[in-house]
This record gives C-alpha cells, sequence and structure tokens, in this order.
C-alpha cells in the first residue's frame, strides 16, 4: 500500500509541476481549450486516485472542480477569472494536501467548504487561499520530499542491456590483456575499471528490483471476490511482500501466481459445510508468502483444503491418454501429484466459470519453466495444498561453469552443481548397470549421464579420464555429468534462447563468452530428463521396496549385513536385533556351561564366539531381542544395513543360519534369529509333554523353512504317517491336497497358501506370514495343553 | 508504394523475402552447433552482443545440404517473436518492388517449397515466389506436429 501511495504522490507532483505553467497561461486566457483539458485531467485523476485510497477531503476538491470544469467544457459555463481563482485554489490545496500525504503525515482535520462554494456559479465568496491548518507543509516541501524521479522501464531495460553488453566487452578485454601479458599500471587500471562496472551493474540490477508486493496487494481482493462467488470462505494470510525481484519477473509471474491462488479457492478450499464435515474450521486458510533462498525467489501458496487427489488424478490421466494402464501402476504419489502439470488434465469434476477448463497448470509450468524457475507441488488428501514456486532472482546474470565436449565449450548453472570430481579418482567407482551408468561417490550411488552421448557429440576422452559434475536439480534428484573438461566459473548474461533451441528440452538459454563466441547453457533438470535419468528414482526404488513388501514379505526385510567372528559375510533381519553393544572382553565368561555376557545388571547367552576372548579385547555384539528374552550375537564388524532383495536359498538342516541369499549383489548368509533363541537359549515352553505338530517332511521348503520356526515354537515334529495324535497340523497348498494318510483326530489343521493374495482366516495364513503363523503355533500350544 | 523485396537464392532458386521482416544481411563467421536441436537449426552465431539463432534454409525445406563449414555463409537476419535468427541463403541478389499482390501459385511445388511459400509475385524481374520467414524457421518438423 505504502509503494501505491508514494506512487500517487509522484504522479500528483508530476502532474502540478507541468500544471505550473498551464495555470497562468489559463489564467491568462481562460478560453484555452488545450490547457482547460490538461487542468480537468489533473483534477480528474486525482479524484479517481482518492477514492482507492480514501482521502475524502481530497475526493471532494478534485471532484467539485471537475464539476466545475465539466461544465465548462460542456459549454454550459464561461470562464471568468473568478471561476479560475477558484479553481486555482483548489489546486493548490490538493497540492498542499499532497505533500501531507508524502510526509507521511495523517492528514488533518479541514473545512474545504468554502474553495467548494467558491467554484459554484454566481459566487461572491472571495477565493482565498487558506492555509492548511496544523501542518508545517512548507517546511515538509523541500526537506522530507524524497528525491525520485520517473523513468520509462523502457530505459531501465536499455541501460540494463548496455551494462551487460559493457560486461561482454570488459570479458573480452580481460581475456585479450591475459593473451598479451599486460604490465602491471595496465592490469591496475583494467581492475579498476572492472571495479566499476561490477558496481554499476549491481546499482543497474537494483534499479530494475521491486518488491513483491506490487505482486500480492491484489490477491486478497481476488480471493475476496472469488470466494463469495464460490461460496467459500477464505482468510488470506500473505507474508513476504518486501522481497525483492526483478520487476520483469514479476510480470512473468504474475499470471502463474493468479491461476494458482484461483486453483486453490477453486479447487482445494471446500465448501464452509464440508469443511465443518472433515473437522476442520469453516474458514479456509491460504497463505502466500514470498522468502529468498540465495538466488531464488520461493514463493509458497499454501491452502488447508481438500488437497489432490493423487488416484483421480491417475483415473483421469488415464481416461484422457495421457498415460497407460502400465505406467499408472508405477506412479509415486510423488509422481502422481505431478500429473497436475499435464495439458488437458483438471481435477474439477465440473467446469466453473472459475477453472477446471483443463488449461491451467500445463501453462502455468511451461510459464514458470521460462524464466529459468521450477513449480513443486505437495499434498496430503484432506488435509491440503502446497505449491511452490521458485523463481530465479532476476532473468540475466547468472554464475556459472563452463565445460567442453571436445571443442565445443557449454555452460552449466553454478546453482544445480554439488561437486565436481573426476572419474579416475579414487573416491570414485564407475560401474554399468544394463547398459546405463551408475556412479558410486564416496559410498553414495548416482546414475551417470555421458553428456557426450546425449548430445551426440564426439569426445576424444576415455571415460575415466572425464570429469565428473554431480548435479541437483531444482525439485530432483542427484546425478553425475560427465564431460570431457571443465573450466572457468563465469558470470555469465543469459538470454533466452530460440523456441527451436528450447524444444531440445536441453538448453536454459545462451549467452556469449568472453570471445563474444554463443554458449548454450545447459538447464539441469532437462538434461536429466532427455539423458533418461528417472529425476525419482531412488525414491521410486523405495517404494518399490515398500509394494514388495505387501507382496512378499521375505522380500524387502531390512537386514543388518555384518562379517562374524570367523569373518564369514552374514545377515540378521534388522528387526530382531536390538541395539550394538561393545564390551570389554573380560565380560564375557564360562558360565553355567555356555558363554555368557554381562551387559550392566543383564546377563545373556552369548553366541557367534567359539571361546571366552581374551580379557584385553574388545568384543561387539548385536543385543537380539524377541520381546522377552535377549541373547548376544557377537560379531566383528557391520558391513552396511541393506534389504535382502533375493530369493532365499534354504540351509540344508535347520541351523543358525537360515539360508543364503544376495544381498547388495554378494551372498549372504542370514542368521535364523529362530534358531538361535530356540537352540541357544534354550527357550521352549516348558511342560510336561511337548505340543506335537505334523508336518509333511518330504516338502523340503516345511523340512527346510517350516520346521525350524515349528520347532523353535517348542513343538515337537511327527511325520505325516506317525500314529500318535498331533496338537496341529500344518499343510501346505489347497484343502484337495491329499492327505489322507494322516490320522484324523488331530487337533487344528492349518493351511499355508502359496500366494499372499489369498485371503487369510484363522485356519489359513500366507506362508510367510511369520507373525501368524507363530500365533496359530501358540494358540494351538495353548488347546492342546487345555485339552490335556 | 509497392512492398519492397529482398531477392535470395535459396537452393539455386530464386525467391522473395517481404524486406520489412529483414534486418541486416551478414556473412556469418562463427557458427556454433546446437546438440539434438531441429535439423534446419544450422547453430548459433553472435552479432554485435546478440545471439543469432541460425536456421538452415535448405534444410528447412528438406533439401540436401553440403557442409559449408569454413567458408563464409550469407545470411539474412530477422527478428521473430523477440528473437533474432539468421536464414542461410545461398546468396543475396537484389532489392525489387513487388509488382503485384501474392498470388496462389497453381503449379506443383516441392512439399518444402509448397509449405514455406505465400504465393507468387510479379517484379520487373518475372514471377518471384515469396518465402514466409516464419515458416522457414519453424522448418519441417514443427508443422508436421502442428498438422
Amino acid at each position: 500500500m505504502d509503494d501505491l501511495i508514494a506512487d500517487f504522490v509522484s504522479e500528483c507532483r508530476d502532474m502540478l509541476e507541468n500544471l505550473g505553467g498551464e495555470i497562468v497561461a489559463w489564467e491568462a486566457q481562460p478560453g484555452d481549450r488545450a490547457r482547460l483539458d490538461s487542468i480537468f485531467r489533473f483534477v480528474h485523476t486525482v479524484k479517481g486516485n482518492c477514492g482507492f485510497f480514501d482521502f475524502p477531503r481530497l475526493e471532494a476538491l478534485s471532484h467539485a472542480a471537475e464539476d466545475s470544469l465539466a461544465d465548462v467544457r460542456a459549454g454550459r459555463r464561461q470562464p471568468d477569472p473568478r471561476l479560475v481563482s477558484a479553481v486555482l485554489a483548489v489546486i493548490d490545496r490538493i497540492g498542499e494536501l499532497v505533500e501531507v500525504i508524502a510526509a507521511g503525515e495523517p492528514l488533518p482535520q479541514g473545512d474545504d467548504t468554502d474553495l467548494i462554494e467558491a467554484l459554484k456559479p454566481g459566487s461572491e465568496a472571495p477565493a482565498a487561499p487558506a492555509p492548511v491548518p496544523a501542518s508545517p507543509v512548507s517546511a515538509a516541501f523541500g526537506a522530507a520530499a524524497p528525491r525520485t524521479i520517473r523513468l520509462s522501464v523502457d530505459l531501465l531495460d536499455r541501460m540494463m542491456s548496455g551494462v551487460s553488453d559493457l560486461v561482454l566487452a570488459r570479458n573480452e578485454l580481460a581475456r585479450r590483456l591475459r593473451d598479451q601479458g599486460a604490465d602491471v599500471t595496465v592490469d591496475s587500471a583494467f581492475e579498476r575499471l572492472s571495479g566499476i562496472i561490477a558496481e554499476m551493474r549491481d546499482a543497474i540490477t537494483r534499479t530494475r528490483m521491486q518488491r513483491i508486493e506490487s505482486l500480492f496487494v491484489g490477491l486478497p481482493r481476488m480471493v475476496r471476490d472469488l470466494s463469495a462467488e464460490l461460496g467459500r470462505q477464505v482468510l488470506v494470510d500473505i507474508d513476504g511482500g518486501d522481497v525483492e525481484l526483478d520487476r520483469e519477473m514479476i510480470e512473468m509471474i504474475r499470471d502463474p501466481l493468479t491461476h494458482i491462488v484461483r486453483n486453490a479457492v477453486d479447487h482445494g478450499i471446500e465448501l464452509p459445510a464440508d469443511r465443518l464435515k472433515a473437522g476442520k474450521r469453516e474458514i479456509g486458510l491460504l497463505s502466500v508468502s514470498a522468502r529468498q533462498s540465495g538466488n531464488q525467489i520461493l514463493i509458497d501458496i499454501v491452502d488447508d483444503g481438500r488437497g489432490i487427489d493423487g488416484r483421480r488424478l491417475v483415473e483421469k490421466a488415464l481416461a484422457a491418454g495421457i498415460i497407460d494402464g502400465s505406467d499408472a501402476a508405477r506412479l509415486s504419489a510423488k509422481d502422481q501429484l505431478q500429473l497436475i502439470f499435464e495439458a488437458g488434465l483438471s481435477t474439477a469434476s465440473a467446469v466453473t466459470n472459475v477453472s477446471g477448463r483443463g488449461v491451467g497448470m500445463d501453462v502455468v509450468r511451461s510459464n514458470v519453466e521460462r524464466i529459468g524457475g521450477v513449480v513443486e507441488v505437495e499434498s496430503r488428501s484432506g488435509h491440503g495444498t502446497r505449491m511452490t514456486l521458485r523463481v530465479p532472482l532476476t532473468l540475466t546474470i547468472i554464475p556459472a561453469l563452463t565445460v567442453s565436449i571436445g571443442a565445443q565449450h557449454f555452460a552449466m548453472p553454478r546453482a544445480a552443481i554439488e561437486e565436481i570430481v573426476r572419474a579416475g579418482g579414487d573416491s570414485v567407482q564407475l560401474s554399468r548397470l544394463g547398459g546405463a551408468g551408475v556412479v558410486t561417490i564416496r559410498g553414495r550411488r548416482v546414475p551417470e549421464i555421458v553428456l557426450a552421448e546425449v548430445l551426440g557429440l564426439d569426445s576424444p576422452l576415455e571415460h575415466a579420464d572425464r570429469t565428473l559434475i554431480v548435479l541437483k536439480p531444482a525439485g530432483g534428484d542427484v546425478y553425475a555429468l560427465a564431460v570431457d573438461r571443465v573450466h572457468d566459473h563465469e558470470e555469465l548474461v543469459v538470454k533466452p534462447a530460440a523456441p527451436a533451441v528450447m524444444a531440445t528440452g536441453l538448453y536454459a538459454g545462451t549467452t556469449l563468452a568472453d570471445d563474444g563466441s554463443p554458449i548454450l547453457l545447459f538447464d539441469p533438470a532437462g538434461l536429466a530428463r532427455v539423458g533418461g535419468v528417472k529425476v525419482e528414482a531412488q525414491e521410486r526404488s523405495v517404494r518399490l521396496l515398500e509394494e514388495a513388501a505387501a507382496a512378499v514379505k521375505q522380500e524387502s526385510t531390512p537386514v543388518l549385513l555384518f562379517r562374524d567372528m570367523a569373518g564369514a559375510r552374514r545377515a540378521i533381519r534388522l528387526g530382531v536385533v536390538d541395539r550394538i553393544e561393545e564390551v570389554p572382553g573380560t565380560a564375557v565368561s564360562m558360565g553355567a556351561g555356555r558363554l555368557r555376557v554381562q551387559l550392566g545388571e543383564a546377563i545373556l547367552p552369548v553366541t557367534g564366539l567359539s571361546a571366552a576372548p581374551e580379557p584385553h579385547e574388545k568384543v561387539r555384539l548385536f543385543r537380539l531381542s524377541d520381546g522377552e528374552t535377549q541373547l548376544g550375537l557377537a560379531f566383528r564388524e557391520v558391513i552396511d544395513l541393506d534389504a535382502i532383495a533375493g530369493d532365499l536359498v534354504p540351509a540344508d538342516c535347520p541351523g543358525p543360519v537360515e539360508g543364503v541369499t544376495l544381498i547388495a549383489g554378494e551372498p549372504a548368509e542370514l542368521v535364523d534369529a529362530h534358531w538361535l533363541f530356540a537352540a541357544e537359549a534354550g527357550l521352549r515352553p516348558t511342560g510336561d509333554r511337548p505340543p506335537v505338530c505334523r508336518l509333511d517332511e518330504r516338502d523340503p521348503w516345511v523340512r527346510n523353512m517350516l520346521r525350524p520356526i515349528v520347532e523353535g515354537a517348542g513343538y515337537r515334529v511327527v511325520g505325516l504317517e506317525a500314529e500318535e495324535r498331533a496338537d496341529l497340523m500344518i499343510a501346505r497348498g489347497s484343502e484337495t491336497t491329499d492327505l489322507d494318510a494322516a490320522p484324523k483326530e488331530d487337533g487344528r489343521v492349518l493351511w499355508l497358501s502359496q500366494s499372499p493374495d489369498t485371503p487369510a482366516n484363522e485356519n489359513r495364513i500366507y506362508r510367510y506370514d511369520r507373525a501368524g503363523l507363530l500365533v496359530a503355533l501358540r494358540d494351538a500350544a495353548a488347546a492342546g495343553g487345555a485339552a490335556r | 508504394m509497392n512492398e519492397l523485396l529482398l531477392v535470395v537464392r535459396i537452393a539455386g532458386q530464386r525467391v522473395a523475402i517481404p524486406a520489412v521482416r529483414v534486418e541486416s544481411v551478414v556473412e556469418l563467421d562463427t557458427l556454433i552447433p546446437v546438440p539434438r536441436a531441429a535439423n534446419h537449426i544450422a547453430g548459433l552465431s553472435a552479432l554485435r552482443s546478440r545471439v543469432l539463432t541460425v536456421v538452415c534454409c535448405r534444410r528447412s525445406l528438406m533439401l540436401s545440404w553440403k557442409d559449408r563449414t569454413g567458408e563464409v555463409l550469407e545470411a539474412a537476419v530477422t527478428e521473430l517473436d523477440g528473437h533474432h535468427y539468421a536464414l542461410i541463403v545461398d546468396g543475396v541478389e537484389d532489392v525489387l518492388e513487388a509488382l503485384s499482390d501474392p498470388t496462389p501459385v497453381r503449379a506443383a511445388m516441392g512439399e518444402g517449397w509448397e509449405r514455406v511459400s505465400t504465393g507468387m509475385v510479379e517484379t520487373e524481374e518475372g514471377a518471384l515466389l515469396m518465402v514466409d520467414v516464419a515458416a522457414l524457421i519453424a522448418g519441417p518438423e514443427a508443422t508436421r506436429i502442428a498438422a
């Protein structure tokens, strides 16, 4: 608001200054139509603005003067000297009041009726210019008036491009001086020139800066009108209006911002009744905030509405033919949200006159991307949506790194660069997976793009001689880009490239190098896209694991990969490891027939050690827990935290190792914690007689996988042909399986289904549902015990 | 006054470009290729600290193009939607006055010519084919996508 008032004041001052001469001329020649018109325009403008700013005194004055002048213009009244001086008095008064406003003081209460009366036809009152009471206006005139001038934006733009050219010329001169090895005096003069140019560029850049408030100031009104129209109640919270941004950028983000805000009100915030039903306050909250982060401006538009339903977006996209069924199944929640940026997709079920015509977010994104910005969306269904616009501070100057492939140079925005490493360096491992490059840099695995391949350029270098630039595009994931050479850091004056060049999706713009030849500036996100790197690859793989977890439990189990005391590579399910302990060798000793470790107050049986360690040795232990009992498992070192990805090759006979599986690409023995607890800790349920379980021991899976668990639960296992009654029989497959050989008087039959999709019930569970299995075993043992 | 036409040779043919669309005629010395850009985008060049996107007219017409790297390339500079383009031509011949409005060409032309021509104009030196600068810049692929 202050900005707008300042604008108004400076506009009034300009007009008053120009009018100065006109008024005198009009006084001499009241019939002069041109003078009359310009005075009329002035009072008209003042009147218009006053209505907006709520300055009733100014409005009344200007209104009265406008009326009289309109009469004169329409020929209903002849200008006479009295009218002229009345009008002049009004204009003077307006000038005085404007200065009061400019000084930031409240408008003095005063009476202007004398002046207004004097304007009326036939008025006799002498229009004596009365001073504005109680205000040291004359003092304010000179001192408080900020020294500002108004410039056309064109002129600023010309200055800016002039300075840009100046920077280019300086760069070229710098190169020439370097080549020629100029003497020190020239160098120091050049340094000075360089400094001045940099300072000037800063100053000019700042002249183009504008507070983002000018963008925000219209929003509350827009939201108010919109919510009234749509029957919503919306509270707008605006923050960060003092953030400054290149005025060109402000214009570029005006439409996208407006669109997002409209969407938030229309699609995001629910009707008051629906909000109450959802347990929210009736009034929706929409907050718009701006902040500066490095050389970017972030504008957040957050609503607490219904959020975006990713599944519905997918359905829409399927219906619109934007994606096909197989794509749809693979989309992560984040991918699903990204669909709102596809052309021709709208979640509004009905087209309103506000939004929902399916044009919009795609346009928003392309507009923002055109200025080097990014739109991000986050949403929780039912809780609201956050849209973030990330735009560069200024369009024109970008710090960049120049790189080359063969003889051709390119530029890469420095903001996206995380680090630069040599492909042949010690900390870097290059590998290829299914034809795709993967780089491991100090343990971090990132996809690799070879720039020469993406661009189809010939490169004279071997792969290992290249340099890797680790890039993190805004809103995307990290990847490494292999380039031939990395040259200089430069501040480049970037200009938008022609549409045909932008169509490649690789470039963000063009610029001129020191020597005046053009250079293409890369768009890191575009490179990743074109290079085929899945921007959300990491997230997706994690999600695949989660999905697999729902399907096949064994495939997702997180495990700790470790080396045991004998050096074997083993893994243990993370879930059974309570914590890792390190104890002195003296804490481990033979006691009551076995090795035990003292951990604080507790003495736990320990396994994994062949003999008591030397007293000075340190022993590291996994403290395993099954919820009640604990035991220690000694190990040499932890290798990594990983997940079982491949199939488990079961061990031939029950033992401390459940089987062998591939973990992180190498075989590892999976520790059978069950067996450890069962066998090592002697935790079998005590009773007169252990419960009996009947199993088909011909089946290797049953023998190797199931039997250890059943035995671990304290059962005695009998075969199908055994005569005695079993408390529980566990069988695989369907009921039709031929089990006639078994006696029928068994207590309970538990079926294990092959597929996790088979509906589970009390008599049927999925075969890897370990928890379910254990519950069934416990229940059957209890039932069997009660029966006896 | 009648419209002025810049007469240029493209692929051996004399064609006319509206002179108002042409800012200048330059000789390009540097040409920086734009990897992965459309075929008819020959590269980038610089003119007085402005970047020119260089369009090869022959390729835009889907005609053969022999590599002329190292030679001096003559080009007409034009502006479209705020971007500056240099259209590589075989040569610039003359400026003529149009003696008629463009009229449709009824003879069968090549596909490329068909796409870029806006008609035929009479001049002192006979009928000339008028070409549309924007269509030349858009190139064959863009038109196909739009169709």
